[in-house]
């Protein structure tokens, strides 16, 4: 699923006054970070927009880009890293369940099943993560640097509108075309008697994350439907705690 | 000014019998009441998050409790029953014990308290029971293959392995001895939890009480292989152990509190050897119930225990943590020897 956690910053432009007290060192890092980031997703884009002018189709565009997108997505598990070591200021789980949820699609859907490398619906998330992305990390990158254009914090508000629904059906569409690839392969799967006295399915598994998708995409999509209401448009909403 | 009344006499009656002879009125002081000037308080009730006046009572006593003052708020607002309100003097400040006394707290005689409503409560006993009892009932469920678990041709049938019989044994027992324990020994702290609790805690303790009763009574269940016999009752020693060793700690947590207090004191290692571990551990009952689960582990040789085993184990961290802390902030004297819950550990 597309990303959707801000970080501190986003909070530091609503509370002027609260002082963020980040060493340089962390801030240096995580500019870079998101630098290299930005960068990075970007020559992603251009790689596929490249491969589709040459060639006219997107057979093979997946295989094209793979190494890239691989090295990038998992690097994005630094990301967990600076929520646990407090230098971003957002929640663990959370970072860590999109982190997770986007290598889960790379690694052991993708990756591993090499029919569905070809499937349209590839090329639906793929374009909606780079264009997320690309937003995402630049807008860290500028907030960093303490010089957000409107137009950037206004991508990041306002594509994940569109966005999030397409990458939800891109994905959903994927898993369900491997769906036959594992029942016949029935890789990562272990069946009874073993000595570990456990049993795993892979395709039950995968349905499964299907069906998660429906109470948790509402959650993450009316999150960043208030953070927006509450960034751009500057209402004050009252939390409902527990 | 004083005036002598005549108790019982009617004005008839004092001309026909002599008045009695009275003497003189002395000025001497009122007859002492026990009434000496009571300032009473107000108290006004506002809303934690918007502010609103929700309450204003006059006319509270001073030596009044947290707890009376939130039956006085319960009756003008009845949908909000004592334990699902949350007093406290500041908007985001702790919430204020029912036994805290009206005239003990910094306020003026107009008292200004915030409320925070829980939401739906459940009484503790009650979640404890009903997370326990799935458990016990599931596995026998799953031991005894109640029809449509397994194959059709396998309803009914028992395990061949007698170590499944034992791990039935001590699973049953276990949460038998949880009830027990819940009916009998604890003395809980608090009487309610949020109500949202007990689809969680049901959720946890009846789903991984099923995931790993259909692995252990399964037709095709592999008993311990690396060790055999050895490690199956090896682990059952451990079991046993574990589980006396927990029982000694709740009956020594139990006795240090009277019955119906909340009191908190500094446990202590007593005769009882169990108990001994007191000098190493903050929380030994999370230790013997580690204890417990990894016997169970072993005797079982099934990957789901392991998983509920190390997930409970996170759990118990944590809370163990947490009454360690609280344990050192509230005992300047609390012996510096002992860890949260594995010694020297953690």
């Amino acid at each position: 699923m597309a990303s959707t956690e801000e970080d501190g910053s986003v909070e530091e432009k609503e509370n002027n006054n609260k002082k963020r007290t980040k060493s340089a060192i962390a801030v240096a890092w995580l500019t870079f970070y998101n630098i290299a980031m930005t960068a990075g997703w970007l020559v992603l884009a251009m790689a596929m927009i490249r491969f589709y002018i040459q060639r006219g189709t997107h057979k093979g565009l997946y295989k094209s880009i793979a190494r890239t997108l691989k090295f990038f997505q998992t690097i994005a598990l630094l990301e967990v890293v600076h929520c646990a070591i407090g230098i971003v200021r957002t929640s663990v789980i959370v970072t860590g369940v999109q982190v997770c949820s986007r290598i889960f699609m790379v690694w052991f859907i993708t990756n591993s099943i090499k029919q569905i490398q070809n499937e349209e619906s590839v090329i639906l998330f793929l374009v909606v993560w780079t264009v997320t992305e690309i937003t995402r990390y630049s807008f860290y990158t500028f907030n960093l640097l303490n010089h957000l254009p409107y137009f950037i914090k206004w991508a990041r508000y306002n594509m994940f509108i569109i966005m999030y629904p397409l990458g939800v059906v891109g994905e959903l569409m994927t898993i369900y075309a491997a769906l036959p690839y594992v029942r016949k392969t029935g890789m990562l799967s272990m069946r009874l008697p073993n000595k570990y006295n456990v049993s795993f399915d892979y395709y039950y598994f995968l349905i499964i994350v299907m069906l998660s998708y429906i109470p948790l995409f509402p959650q993450l999509y009316f999150h960043m439907l208030r953070q927006r209401r509450k960034v751009l448009l500057g209402e004050i909403i009252v939390e409902k705690d527990e | 000014m004083d005036t002598v009344v005549f108790k019982g006499t009617t004005a008839k009656e004092s001309l026909l019998a002599p008045p009695p002879i009275l003497p003189p009125p002395v000025k001497r002081p009122k007859a002492k009441k026990t009434k000496k000037a009571v300032v009473f308080f107000e108290v006004e009730i506002l809303d934690a998050k918007t502010k609103d006046k929700l309450c204003f009572l006059d006319k509270v006593e001073p030596n009044a409790t947290i707890g009376e003052i939130k039956s006085m708020f319960h009756k003008s607002h009845p949908q909000w029953y004592p334990a699902r309100q949350s007093i406290r003097l500041d908007p985001k400040g702790k919430s204020l014990k029912d036994e805290d006394v009206l005239q003990h707290l910094p306020v003026g005689t107009t008292a200004t308290f915030y409320f925070r409503d829980l939401g739906a409560q459940i009484s503790w006993v009650t979640v404890f029971l009903t997370e326990y009892a799935g458990p016990l009932l599931l596995y026998l469920m799953f031991y005894f293959r109640v029809p449509f678990i397994y194959a059709p041709k396998y309803d009914f049938t028992t395990s061949k392995h007698w170590v499944v019989h034992l791990a039935c044994m001590c699973h049953s027992f276990h949460y038998l001895k949880r009830l027990l324990e819940t009916l009998f020994v604890h003395r809980f702290s608090h009487g309610t939890m949020p109500l949202r609790n007990i689809f969680k805690n049901c959720t946890y303790y009846w789903g991984f009480a099923a995931w790993m009763a259909y692995y252990i009574n399964h037709p095709l269940y592999t008993p311990p292989t690396i060790y055999g016999e050895q490690q199956v009752r090896m682990a059952l020693v451990l079991f046993l152990f574990c589980q006396i060793g927990n029982f000694s700690i709740h009956i020594a947590l139990r006795n240090l509190r009277p019955p119906g207090s909340k009191t908190r004191k500094i446990p202590y290692p007593t005769k009882n050897p169990f108990t001994w571990i007191f000098l190493l551990v903050s929380c030994p009952n999370y230790t013997y119930e580690l204890g417990s689960w990894l016997g169970f582990t072993l005797m079982t040789q099934c990957l789901p225990v392991a998983f509920f085993t190390a997930v409970g184990f996170i759990q118990m961290t944590v809370w163990a943590k947490g009454k360690h802390r609280s344990y050192l902030k509230e005992f300047r004297d609390y012996p510096p020897l002992r860890s949260p819950i594995l010694p020297f550990i953690l």
